[in-house]
């Protein structure tokens, strides 16, 4: 390192620190590795699953076939039954092994009840199984830049230390991406530090990205809110300014209607169909779901309260790296991606993994990604010696001398061309291209001026890792003319069998598309 | 967003600057930590959640700080709120506070056969 700073060496090193890099580094020294787990916040708050209740795809073996052949019906003809299967044996198997440190739930029936576990108690709970396997977690550790040996597999990764305030550097022979998606700064819930930092990372190293245009998907908060926790408005009643009722979906998820609306106009909610008994409940199901309300003076179950619609990003949406294995390995040697950070369409398809889908999936690669990245540093080296090139680009190593732009207003930009219902869910051609001539101008600014170091280094590669993701997932929604699961194009309403192929994006300065033939994963 | 840290309650435990996703605070030596980045914050109540004092206060409003005088918070009862519900330390031993998170499934079931 140039500067003073942390420098160590692991077998594995994980990036991340939510539900997929825990299961990961659990996976890792379980394999017998030794493993530093690297998160931008702490480890048990950070990221999306710790504020929310992840219900795990949690399927008996009698039931599989039925639900996998229903789950890829609906996934648009870019499932994969085999990496379906897959997932849920691995969750069925795997998830109850954290009962040494989270006490799952006995419904009324006495029977335990494994796949639906509450966010903040599950996150504490992985974070002391990590702990109780002698992980060396670096709390508030964002990751900045990957390292490359000169035969091009990953060697490591260098980020900064906010609060000891000095860089660090580990160098590993597996590195894990488990970075989470991007929710481009939109307020959902927990997403703050979600900002596609990984998807930079990764493309730096030349790894391509994958169903970036299925990036579709918002959830229903009340307006100024960011809690965005779905179940309570299954019993929503909607309503427009002057007091009269709206026909809106309540299926989680189906809001295009709902964003219509609120083109229109502001929209009000009550939740008085909520039951009594339910509403009874609701603070030990999820105690952080009324608290937003009262401290607003709102009863939501006799008041009606204005709403909005919290962009999901990649989050609930599908795209991301693009794995290349049964091992979740990249197209860079060593270097593997897992949960949000990696895309979903095998899963998924077209359609959102909602929760369930989604935490099955970063359970699973979590796991396959710790004991891949294990073995493979168990069987070649640390090579903690051996040279090695830091890859960091855009916010590190300016290309020209322009003056350096504002992160917070490049984030305001980006969050604004990626999350506008227009670029989401009404996409024309008209509509994506003039986003993206924005966030192409805005990306050549920042690649040639934005330069930061220290704490500030980490915003700036936030920015630009906001807006790389934003021009992938408009890019990847303007190659793709028709209108598939999530991806709708007012310009191309129906599907066209033509599409029936899972879009890949290469590169940063020139963003490349094209449409891969299928079947490509064996599992 | 975050609003408060009542002083008087906290016992310089430093949970909160350690456990905040976001980076919000710091710690001050021999003293109460400060909200340093108050803009920083997600609004996620992961902090009041950890504060064993219950000592945090976070508002609702994600996008406009507008502090509360102390007194009416403390007046309200939303002080430790979600540190109950949730049933962590004194309250762990209460079975009202029990999770009761395995009936979400069947809250989304029921909202979607109302007609």
């Amino acid at each position: 390192m140039s500067e003073p700073g942390l420098a160590l060496a692991a077998d594995v090193l994980i990036i991340g620190g939510g539900m997929a890099a825990a299961w990961a580094a659990i996976a890792a020294a379980r394999t017998g590795a030794s493993v530093i787990m690297a998160d931008k916040g702490y480890s048990g708050t950070s990221g999306v699953t710790a504020t929310a209740g992840p219900g795990h795809w949690w399927v008996p073996p009698e039931r599989r076939e039925e639900v996998v052949a229903q789950r890829l019906a609906s996934s648009c003809g870019l499932g994969d039954a085999g990496w379906m299967t897959r997932i849920i044996e691995q969750t069925w198997t795997q998830l109850p092994t954290l009962s040494r440190f989270y006490e799952f739930c006995v419904n009324d029936a006495g029977a335990t009840v494994y796949g639906s576990v509450r966010g903040p108690e599950y996150m504490r709970a992985l974070r002391q199984m990590v702990e109780s396997l002698g992980v060396r977690i670096l709390d508030h550790s964002p990751a900045l830049e990957l390292l490359l040996h000169r035969d091009g597999s990953a060697a490591g990764a260098r980020g900064w230390r906010r609060q000891a305030r000095q860089p660090w550097e580990v160098r590993a022979g597996g590195v894990v991406l488990a970075t989470g998606g991007c929710a481009f700064h939109s307020r959902l819930l927990g997403s703050r530090n979600n900002t596609g930092d990984g998807y930079l990372m990764a493309a730096e190293a030349g790894v391509p990205l994958s169903g970036m245009e299925f990036s579709s998907q918002y959830t229903v908060a009340p307006a100024f809110s960011t809690m965005a926790r779905a179940m309570s408005y299954v019993y929503a009643t909607y309503y427009d300014a002057a007091g009269n009722r709206l026909d809106l979906p309540r299926e989680p998820g189906n809001n295009r209607a709902l964003a219509r609306a609120l083109q229109r106009g502001p929209v009000f909610c009550d939740l008085a169909r909520m039951p009594e008994d339910v509403r009874a409940r609701l603070p030990y199901i999820s105690p952080n779901v009324l608290p937003p309300f009262h401290r607003l003076g709102i009863d939501p179950f006799t008041d009606k309260f204005p709403v909005t619609l919290l962009a999901e990003g990649t989050i609930r949406g599908v795209g991301g790296l693009r794995i290349e294995d049964d091992t979740c390995q990249t197209t860079t040697p060593g270097l593997f991606a897992a949960g949000d950070a990696a895309s979903r369409e095998l899963v998924t398809g077209a359609i959102s993994g909602g929760g369930a889908v989604n935490a099955a999936w970063a359970l699973s690669t979590g796991t396959w990604s710790g004991q891949a990245a294990a073995r493979r540093a168990m069987l070649q080296g640390q090579r903690a010696e051996a040279p090695a090139e830091a890859l960091g680009q855009a916010g590190l190593r300016p290309t020209g001398r322009g003056a350096a732009p504002d992160p917070v207003s490049l984030i305001a930009t980006a969050r604004e061309q990626a999350t506008h219902y227009d670029r989401t869910y009404f996409r024309t051609a008209e509509t994506l291209t003039r986003a993206l001539s924005v966030l192409d101008t805005q990306w050549r600014d920042l690649r040639a001026g934005l330069y930061a170091k220290g704490s500030d280094a980490v915003r700036a590669r936030e920015a630009a890792a906001i807006t790389a993701t934003a021009r992938w997932c408009l890019t990847a929604a303007l190659h793709r003319r028709e209108s598939r699961g999530m991806h709708t194009r007012e310009d191309f309403p129906a599907i066209n069998p033509a599409f029936s192929k899972r879009q890949v994006l290469h590169g940063l300065d020139k963003i490349a598309s094209h449409f891969a033939a299928q079947p490509e994963f064996v599992a | 967003m975050i609003e408060l840290l009542l002083t008087e309650r906290c016992t310089q435990c430093n949970d909160c600057v350690t456990k905040c996703p976001a980076n919000v605070f710091d710690a001050v030596p021999g003293a109460p930590p400060i909200i340093a980045r108050q803009d920083e914050c997600q609004t996620c109540y992961m902090c009041e959640l950890y504060c064993p004092a219950d000592a945090l206060f976070v508002g609702s409003d994600c996008e406009h700080a507008d502090a509360p005088a102390p007194a009416r918070v403390i007046a309200t009862g939303w002080l430790g709120e979600i540190r109950r519900d949730s049933g962590w330390g004194e309250w762990a031993a209460d079975p009202k506070y029990k999770n009761q998170m395995w009936y979400m499934a069947e809250v989304f079931k029921r909202g979607l056969a109302q007609d």
